[in-house]
């Protein structure tokens, strides 16, 4: 089924700009749609993410912040378009990336230590049915010792502050030695000395060539956290530096919302029950 | 198949049970209780039987009092257990209605010589037998399980006609009854005590299994068919007596035809409540699965049907002279196969299409269709990449799917947000302006 | 909550006399060599029962800890009502064709089936309705089972084959375990036992962040499948044993006593079958000893037996462990603040050096923090029985060199802890007495080591000042 195969009026471009870029950009997006329960929540996103960069996501609530990240991941399915890791379909490159989800997405009275979690962020590399190795144990406990909670190790993880839980979310990442970060809200509901710890951590990740990529909140930090954001609020606004980009008429734009047509046309796809078409064919 | 005046009796004390468990459902599906529902109809049987060790007589208010009892001590100990021991509810509900059934079974078996009570009827009840157990009721001899399901059946109906607001704020939102002075812990306890006494005026006559059926499946059905809560209420009760007497036939048929005598008709009206769940799962209009289906098969068409004249369209404005387009053209070039013959038909008999040497040509009616979506296109793209900041290669596909949502008031507003262009970002004349 | 307690604890009170007189002289006790007898499991028949239910028990122990920790334990109570149709269908083919209808195999295959049918309808309708999960399953389990109920009555109208029994696994029949049975059991729970353990990565995984475990690429959709067919396969060999409704205890019960006892998941686990074979153990063997006792029952009461002894005694979430532990912290605060209090007051007057030399009135102590004058007392009567504190004959109190040496590890604690997040942590320093309150009770020796080296404050005897102004307010502002 598709709607849009002919197209007697767009151009047959060549490669985007995007494409060309894509075998060394940790992760390409290329004209990604993202529909829930039919309703459009991202509209054509695309980006290239620059290696070695600490990136901001920004945007108002329901601007479509982590289903970016989810999407990207594979969590939530693509209505259309199509994500590159390090030039690669994500399936191949699972292992390159390091996923932090939002701190509230689990229940925290679950029956584990701190170094548990940190010890899943090895359990793929494990392998099944394996019992997990000396080596891991050690890479874990680096990990927690990075993000500060070494002594926190065997505390089981209901018994620690939010800060603490968010530092163990973020040490599994770690755990898991990737080369792109994405991290939903790392900052959610963390004391200042975590934030303050947490993106020093970032910044050593960036400087250690990793990219990451970050869904943030507060504005009046984005200026000294990130080196690039993308301003988004159901479609990318602006992206780029963060001294060209994160301006207060791209804000404007990004938080004042001219969007009540797409909306209201995201609604009447809804209300249609309009399957907004899944890639069939490839182009 | 032979019909008594038993088997009016069975059925008229199935449907009397069965639409006053539902009534009460609405509201334990509604809070998201169901399964209160089924550990009550468990437990009531260790209450049963205490009761009648207590009073060591079998009459029906002790036995009532003592079920009771234990429903609201189900609800109150599931509560407790897993406020203070800090586990889910559906965990402290699984040990506490075990726990209590097997308390129940327990008793039973240590007081066999005294008690006639066999777990296998409180489960599935004895509707066969029920029309033969009778009372004088205003002096009336009338089956002791229509009357007592009778009753039960008022109080419930008047409880929901009396607490209709009270109930309805306090399913929706607890916090916001509180706030309006509502006591939602009473309403809570108010609405298990009359589970627990619809359960055991229900499960001597139909058991308990039904009672669990009853209460949760008419009530989700109705749920699948509106969002309004008295029709969902009216639907479950209608659902509920549907059942009772579609199951009762049931029984007494479907064997029949496997040359078998009848089965349990507790069991078969829960079987065909299950029945009528899947019929509205499939089809209810709205919130169905297939229904879902269908319509979305049926926008498909639409919006193919629409990609046809759009696309015709637009081959006679690259080339006026292009002629009639063949059916293998517009196959090629919409990269669909067997739709498309359907939809080119369709489009005929409304007479958007004509036939033309061979081929089909917009109509005068077609033309004027086509040049509406046109010209909802490509203001779309005007507007996503003036206002939204979307490369112009890459909005076409975005404003694919939007033309085929956009009413004509949109469309203005869409032209004035745009800042009334002539041309659309391909350079290509936006058909339609004044 | 302390209201609820009470009705449930009249009603039980009320209704147990009432019960047990009527019920207890049916109960007669077994002789000692009854008990020798069962214990040392020499009846043959004794031996297969104890063997199988015990088995049993601890592969639902096992797999109910995931089922609890997906937070789906009721869906067990589902998936068994599911399997009755299955056994009466599969008694109703086989007899048809011939067969003997009560083959185990057929029967188990049967509600297997269905049991899975079930499972998986709950699950669809939970996700392509409306409807939540309570909904869902209420509604799988009460169709499946009035359908189990038609078809079985269908059964015994069987001309072929004779259906009587079939009811056992609605109610079970532990009793009658046959050896095959129990082997069969043993079979199973060894490789639920196994699968478990391969598996615990995955399933842990799973269980705590799904959307962590599909990001990672683990096939969620398979793992869940296998977890619940576990699920399926210890309730369908349960069923015999039993029962189809008691079933859902065992797989239920001991997972949720077994969170009581412990924080690690291993721990849990290992409990958890633990105390689902010893229901097992127990509950068999009481009702070997007692035969006028159903076994399936006996076993669910001895777990919930266990289930409440866990609830108020487990070590790790147990009521009154916890409540304990509460009273002791706070003891514990209550004690810090006397000490710091003296220390305070003592250095106010600029005798901090010569701490245990200068006494102090009740008066002032009591104007020092927002304790009211009994409170103080009861904390300086145990001050004094720990022997910190001394009475002077003026009614002044005074601290002991214990008392001393305490109060000065205390203060300095405080105030490290204090420099810590006014350096580190960019908190005023006019709010920072209030947050290291909170804090500095619970830092453990570690911590403190930490603290030190960052501080540059290794030198134990020294006190850092503190760093704000001690104002004679201070009481208030804490």
């Amino acid at each position: 089924m598709s709607l849009t195969n002919t197209r007697p009026e767009a151009t047959p471009l060549p490669l985007s700009q995007g494409e060309e870029h894509s075998e060394s950009s940790p992760l390409s997006i290329h004209d990604m749609t993202i529909a829930y329960h039919r309703k459009p929540v991202l509209w054509d996103i695309d980006l290239d993410l620059p290696e070695h960069h600490l990136i901001g996501i920004i945007g108002p609530n329901g601007a479509g912040k982590s289903t970016l990240l989810k999407s990207v991941l594979g969590l939530i399915p693509r209505a259309s378009g199509r994500v590159l890791v390090y030039g690669k379909p994500f399936d191949e490159q699972r292992h390159r990336v390091a996923y932090v989800p939002q701190r509230e997405s689990v229940d925290w009275d679950f029956p584990v230590s701190a170094l548990d979690v940190v010890l899943m962020g090895r359990y793929k590399r494990v392998g099944w049915c394996l019992p997990i190795g000396r080596t891991h144990k050690k890479i874990a406990m680096e990990a927690l010792d990075k993000v500060g909670m070494a002594d926190y190790a065997r505390r089981q993880i209901s018994q620690l502050s939010g800060g603490q839980q968010q530092r163990i979310f973020l040490a599994r990442a770690l755990a898991q030695d990737a080369d792109l970060y994405l991290m939903d809200e790392p900052f959610a509901g963390v004391d200042a000395a975590t934030e303050k710890a947490i993106i020093a951590l970032l910044k050593d990740l960036k400087s250690s060539g990793k990219t990451v990529a970050v869904v943030h909140h507060d504005l009046q930090t984005v200026g000294s956290y990130f080196d690039t954001v993308i301003l988004l609020n159901m479609r990318v606004v602006a992206y780029g530096p963060t001294a060209e980009v994160f301006t207060e008429e791209n804000l404007n734009k990004t938080y004042g919302g001219k969007l009540t047509l797409l909306t209201d046309a995201a609604e009447a796809l809804a209300r249609n029950q309009a399957s907004i078409h899944r890639e069939t064919k490839s182009e | 198949m032979i019909w008594t005046f038993l088997d009016t009796w069975i059925v008229i004390i199935g449907v009397l049970s069965a639409v006053a468990c539902a009534l009460l459902g609405n509201y334990l599906v509604l809070r998201k209780m169901s399964m209160m529902g089924d550990a009550i109809s468990h437990t009531v049987l260790p209450g049963l039987v205490a009761a009648f060790l207590i009073s060591g007589t079998r009459d029906v208010f002790p036995m009532f009092v003592g079920a009771v009892v234990i429903g609201v001590l189900t609800a109150l100990l599931v509560q407790t257990i897993s406020r203070i021991g800090n586990i889910e509810e559906g965990a402290s509900m699984g040990v506490i209605f075990t726990s209590l059934f097997a308390v129940g079974l327990i008793m039973i078996r240590q007081t066999a010589d005294d008690i006639d009570l066999d777990p296998s009827c409180v489960l599935y009840g004895a509707i066969e037998m029920a029309p033969l157990i009778t009372v004088d009721f205003l002096g009336m001899e009338l089956p002791r399980a229509a009357v007592s399901s009778g009753v039960m059946l008022l109080v419930n109906v008047l409880f929901i006609l009396l607490f209709f607001k009270e109930l309805k704020i306090s399913s929706f939102d607890p916090a916001l009854a509180t706030t309006l002075g509502i006591n939602s812990t009473l309403m809570h306890y108010l609405l298990m005590t009359l589970v627990a006494a619809t359960t055991v005026a229900a499960f001597e006559s139909v058991g308990s299994i039904l009672v669990i059926a009853m209460l949760i499946v008419p009530a989700a059905a109705a749920h699948l068919l509106t969002d309004r809560l008295w029709l969902m209420i009216l639907l479950s009760a209608v659902i509920a007596a549907a059942s009772a007497i579609t199951g009762h036939l049931a029984a007494i048929i479907v064997p029949g035809w496997f040359g078998l005598g009848d089965t349990s008709t507790a069991g078969m009206m829960a079987t065909s409540a299950g029945l009528i769940f899947v019929g509205v799962f499939l089809a209810a209009p709205r919130y169905g699965f297939l229904s879902r289906v269908l319509s979305r098969a049926r926008l498909s068409q639409r919006i193919l049907r629409e990609d046809v004249l759009a696309m015709l369209y637009r081959r006679a404005e690259l080339d006026p002279d292009s002629g009639a387009a063949t059916l293998a053209e517009i196959r090629r070039l919409l990269h669909e196969n067997w739709r498309v013959g359907l939809a080119v038909k369709a489009l005929s008999r409304k007479r958007m299409l004509a036939r033309n040497d061979g081929g089909w040509q917009l109509s005068p009616a077609g033309e004027a269709e086509a040049c509406n979506l046109v010209r909802s296109h490509r203001l779309w793209e005007s507007w996503l990449v003036s206002e939204l900041g979307l490369r112009p290669d890459h909005v076409h596909r975005t404003a694919e799917r939007l033309e085929h949502v956009t009413d004509s008031s949109m469309q203005e507003e869409l032209f004035k947000a745009a800042g009334s262009p002539d041309q659309d970002p391909h350079d290509r004349k936006i058909p339609g302006n004044l | 909550m302390n209201v609820h307690l009470r009705i449930i604890a009249a009603a039980l009170i009320l209704a147990i006399p009432g019960i047990a007189s009527a019920a207890g002289h049916h109960l007669a006790l077994p002789s000692a060599s009854d008990l020798w007898r069962v214990l040392s499991l020499q009846d043959y028949n004794t031996r297969v029962v104890i063997l199988g239910t015990t088995m049993l028990g601890g592969a639902a122990g096992l797999i109910g800890t995931f089922l609890l920790l997906r937070k789906r334990s009721l869906l067990s109570d589902s998936i068994a009502h599911a399997t009755l149709p299955g056994i009466a269908a599969a008694f109703i083919v086989v007899s048809l064709f011939g067969g003997d209808g009560k083959n185990l195999v057929g029967l188990l295959l049967g509600a297997a089936a269905f049991g899975t049918l079930g499972m998986g309808s709950v699950l669809l309708i939970s996700k392509y309705s409306r409807l939540k999960d309570d909904a869902a399953l209420g509604i799988v389990l009460s169709v499946f089972f009035g359908l189990g109920v038609s078809l079985l009555q269908l059964a015994t109208r069987l001309e072929t084959g004779n259906s009587a029994g079939l009811n056992s696994f609605i109610y079970g029949k532990t009793a009658s375990m046959l050896f095959r049975d129990a082997m069969l059991i043993g079979v199973s729970a060894a490789g639920v036992a196994v699968i478990c353990a391969l598996l615990y990565k995955e399933f842990t995984v799973l269980a705590f962040d799904q959307d962590f475990a599909a990001a990672q690429g683990y096939p969620t959709g398979i793992l869940d499948f296998c977890m619940m067919a576990l699920v399926v396969l210890v309730t369908v060999i349960g069923l015999q044993a039993v029962g189809l409704i008691l079933i859902v205890a065992m797989l239920v019960t001991p997972p949720a006593a077994a969170r009581f006892w412990s924080f690690d998941l291993r721990r849990v686990l290992v409990t958890s079958g633990i105390i689902g074979a010893a229901s097992g153990l127990f509950g068999s063997a009481i009702s070997a000893l007692m035969p006028n006792l159903p076994a399936g029952a006996i076993i669910v009461l001895v777990g919930a037996f266990l289930f409440l002894l866990s609830f108020l005694f487990g070590s790790a979430r147990g009521v009154i462990p916890q409540r304990l532990k509460n009273r002791q912290t706070s003891l514990k605060v209550e004690m810090q603040h006397l000490m710091r209090a003296f220390y305070e007051l003592a250095e106010e007057d600029g005798a901090a050096e010569e701490l245990e030399k200068h006494p102090v009135k009740f008066e002032q102590l009591l104007r020092e923090r927002a304790w009211n004058s009994t409170q103080l007392k009861r904390i300086l009567r145990r001050a004094r029985r720990g022997e910190f504190l001394r009475v002077g004959a003026d009614g002044d109190y005074s601290l002991t060199r214990a008392g001393g040496r305490q109060a000065r590890k205390f203060i300095r604690n405080h105030r490290l802890w204090e420099m810590y997040l006014i350096t580190h942590a960019d908190i005023a320093p006019s709010h920072v007495d209030r947050d290291a309150d909170q804090i500095e009770h619970v830092l453990d020796d570690a911590m403190i080591e930490r603290l030190e080296n960052l501080m540059n404050q290794t030198d134990r005897r020294l006190l850092p000042e503190s760093p704000h102004v001690i104002s004679s307010q201070k009481g208030e502002a804490s």
